[in-house]
């Protein structure tokens, strides 16, 4: 039993009691209380009581029961969403009827905001889990078959069975227009997002309010945009490259805005040691700044990536319809994976409906995946380091020890004692 | 100078040389030059292709605007060609699809916000953190497939028994079908505002979630374990303290869902059947929006008609930037000094 270590409340008291007349100076004796008179039990610090426990579940039996009877027997109602809900009027109602015969007031609105915070979370969450789910449960029917992924559409029609034909052109066509753009918005992107952290001034904060606006610009706006510039004025046809400069506008202010988040959260500490050893801007930027900032920048890029392949608005207004293979973005139709979902959901055939999930389920997982590496890499502070990385630090620190002790080595021949050229002690990773 | 016990004070001397004040002007070498000019240039193209989208789009919709006048704001049909178009019908849809999404996203996102920074246990935090995230990501057309095959035929009946019984309310009733005839068809409940809502509603939500969830993580510590040794209970602390703190943060994360609420095309094309009448029945098949009128339309052959389609775009265009102008004043508001200097 621990309960002996702990000193008993009385006895505490006691003590309090003593010390209290003690200061007071008069001769009153206290009595002394026997330690073990009572043996204590130790106090649970839980928040959760067995009460607790009981009313939920008394309550879940009695709004169960009750609708149960009111659908069977007392009204005409019917319907599965209509009894899930009049269970939960049900239980809220009884829940906090069972709560309020031993707490107070404040504590049954409490315990009602409680239930309805988890109940609308758990919904919500569930909503959303279900939505990919069931895209993805619903594409496997299309995506079993092989050619679905190896094959395009230029000999396949809708009537088609689904081991015809496949996504093979969309799944290309995404890979160009996300290179294209990236290869756009990754240096501009980032480059800007430099500037609004490191030259600030009234002209930094007046593109960092735009940027920021722009965010969530319309996809389809960024659409019009290019099918009023690019094809209208200047006359090019659509095109992969046309679709891929309407997708880097929506993208550009996206990695812009997260990039500046995660710049902006290096220490300025690093920043002014570097400055203080005399590096100057471009190699603080270069040198400190940038590695710093690693992983939130690549995180950055990650999910602006993600953004921009599953946008179907601009390349729906910039990229033309083809159903062949076209590798060539600067001329010729091209299409996207989520335009191809928009073209195969229009028709009413079967077969385009279940490729039309197919191709959803195989954007979701192009999705999925840059989201699990943007997790991987990213997702640590600034400036933290990986178990690989501290290794690499520590190993690359004992180079340069080495070094500086081979250095101090060749110095000191010549001159038999230099004062205070000891071994640099390395720094600690 | 010796010092002595008199409190004397040493005479100042006259300055030996007269100093001048140093200028602490920074000096860049050649590589820092290149880095701010290029740096410089980059903010400068950026601010550049964000601010030609208006001037473009102003300048291609000005043909079609200068054509319908102010009936651009008050005719609901579309037919450029024949002279007879506007935006009436598009930009009510557009609000009320926004409006029934940010009802039902923001109490959603509300209770996931504070469900995972109140609620949850530590070790799922991240997890939901990550979940909410990446849902932020599903492309659009993933909601709108969802919507268009699966909750479109599970809303009917929620949708006819709202008609039914809460028909008296404006938005709420539906003129083509007697509520009370049980044997009516159900197509009238499908394609709706109210089923185009709830999609987008899913997809705000998770935005307007990490928003307010960002804000209410940062409520400070000791206000809000004061408000607990009081003997608040949680949600009197979250009263008390979380809410009033992270005001700011749910105007502004509202605000931010209802720019892209307004904006969203894909997702309201595939389940909305579109009309070009004034539509404000939710409950009732047909509606349409803005986004939606240009995704329909863009294949119109005539320079006209394309003009018009800028016009539309230009006003979805600036309606969405008023909000989120709006939206991020008030949110950085609510962070300022939340960041630290490390």
């Amino acid at each position: 039993m621990t309960t002996q270590t702990t000193m008993p409340e009385a006895a505490q008291d006691a003590q309090v009691g003593t010390r209290a007349s003690a200061s007071a100076g008069s001769t009153v004796t206290v009595p002394p209380v026997p330690v073990d008179a009572r043996t204590e039990s130790r106090r649970s610090t839980a928040t959760l009581r067995a009460t607790d426990f009981y009313a939920i579940v008394g309550a879940l039996f009695a709004s169960l029961s009750l609708t149960a009877l009111l659908f069977t027997v007392v009204l005409p109602f019917n319907g599965r969403l209509g009894f899930i809900v009049v269970t939960y009027v049900c239980f809220l109602v009884s829940y906090a009827l069972l709560v309020s015969f031993d707490e107070p007031g404040p504590v049954v609105r409490d315990r009602l905001v409680a239930v309805v915070v988890h109940s609308l979370a758990a919904l919500m969450l569930a909503a959303l889990v279900f939505v990919v789910v069931y895209t993805l449960v619903r594409g496997v029917e299309a995506m079993r078959n092989l050619n679905f992924f190896l094959e395009d559409m230029s000999s396949t029609g809708p009537l088609d069975p689904l081991t015809q034909g496949g996504i093979a052109h969309g799944i290309v066509g995404t890979l160009i227009m996300i290179t294209i753009a990236l290869v756009i918005t990754v240096p501009l992107g980032i480059t800007c997002a430099v500037f609004l952290s490191e030259i600030p001034g009234r002209f930094s904060r007046l593109v960092r309010t735009i940027a920021e606006a722009m965010t969530a610009l319309p996809s389809i706006v960024a659409g019009l945009f290019i099918y009023a510039t690019f094809i209208l004025i200047l006359g090019f046809d659509k095109s992969g490259l046309a679709a891929a400069l309407a997708i880097s506008v929506m993208m550009l202010p996206i990695i812009i805005r997260s990039a500046d988040v995660v710049l902006r959260l290096v220490p300025g500490n690093l920043k002014e040691a570097s400055l203080a050893t005399g590096a100057g801007q471009w190699r603080t930027v270069w040198h400190v700044i940038l590695p710093t900032a690693r992983s939130g920048l690549a995180t950055s890029v990650i999910l602006g990536t993600a953004r921009g392949i599953g946008e179907t608005s601009p390349v729906l207004l910039t990229a033309g319809f083809t159903a062949a293979m076209n590798t060539n973005p600067t001329s010729g139709p091209m299409v996207s994976l989520p335009l191809i979902v928009f073209d195969f959901v229009r028709s009413p055939e079967p077969a385009q409906i279940a490729r039309a999930f197919g191709a959803a389920a195989t954007l979701m997982a192009l999705v999925l995946i840059l989201f699990v590496i943007a997790r991987l890499i990213g997702g640590r502070g600034p400036g933290q380091l990986t178990a690989r990385g501290r290794k690499r630090r520590a190993a690359q620190s004992r180079r340069d020890v080495e070094r500086f002790e081979s250095r101090a080595a060749v110095a000191a021949a010549p001159v038999s004692t230099v004062p205070g050229a000891g071994p640099i002690r390395p720094l600690e990773p | 100078v010796t010092v002595t016990d008199t409190t004397e004070l040493p005479p100042i001397l006259p300055r030996a040389v007269d100093e001048k004040r140093r200028a602490v002007r920074p000096r860049f070498d050649a590589s820092d030059r290149t880095f701010r000019a290029v740096a410089r240039a980059s903010g400068a193209t950026v601010l550049a292709i964000m601010s030609l989208i208006g001037v473009f789009l102003a300048i291609r919709a000005s043909d079609a605007i200068s054509e319908a006048g102010f009936s651009f704001f008050t005719t609901s049909a579309w037919e450029p060609d024949g002279g007879n178009f506007g935006i009436a019908a598009v930009l009510v849809g557009t609000v009320l699809i926004a409006c029934v999404a940010i009802t039902l996203a923001v109490p959603l996102a509300m209770a996931v916000a504070l469900y995972i920074v109140e609620y949850a246990p530590a070790r799922l935090k991240q997890t939901l953190i990550s979940l909410v995230d990446l849902m932020a990501a599903v492309p659009s057309i993933v909601y709108g497939l969802w919507g268009a095959y699966f909750l479109q035929y599970q809303v009917t009946g929620l949708a006819r028994w709202i008609a039914t019984y809460f028909g008296w309310v404006p938005f709420l009733g539906v003129d083509s079908a007697d509520p009370n005839d049980p044997l009516s068809t159900s197509t009238v409940y499908t394609s709706s505002t109210f089923i185009a809502g709830i999609v987008v509603a899913l997809m705000i939500a998770p935005i307007v979630c990490a928003i307010m969830r960002e804000v209410f993580a940062q409520t400070p510590a000791g206000e809000r374990e004061g408000a607990l040794a009081l003997g608040a209970t949680k949600w009197g602390m979250i009263r008390a303290v979380v809410l009033p703190f992270g005001k700011g943060g749910m105007i502004g994360g509202t605000m931010l869902g209802l720019g892209r609420a307004l904006g969203e095309t894909i997702a309201v094309l595939i389940i909305i059947s579109p009309v070009f009448v004034i539509q404000p029945n939710i409950l009732e098949t047909g509606s349409n929006s803005v986004a939606s009128l240009i995704a329909l339309r863009y294949g119109e052959a005539t320079t006209f008609a394309t003009s018009a389609l800028m016009a539309a775009g230009l006003v979805l265009f600036s309606m969405t930037l008023v909000v989120n102008f709006a939206a991020s004043t008030i949110v950085a508001r609510s962070r300022s000094g939340a960041e630290s200097e490390g």
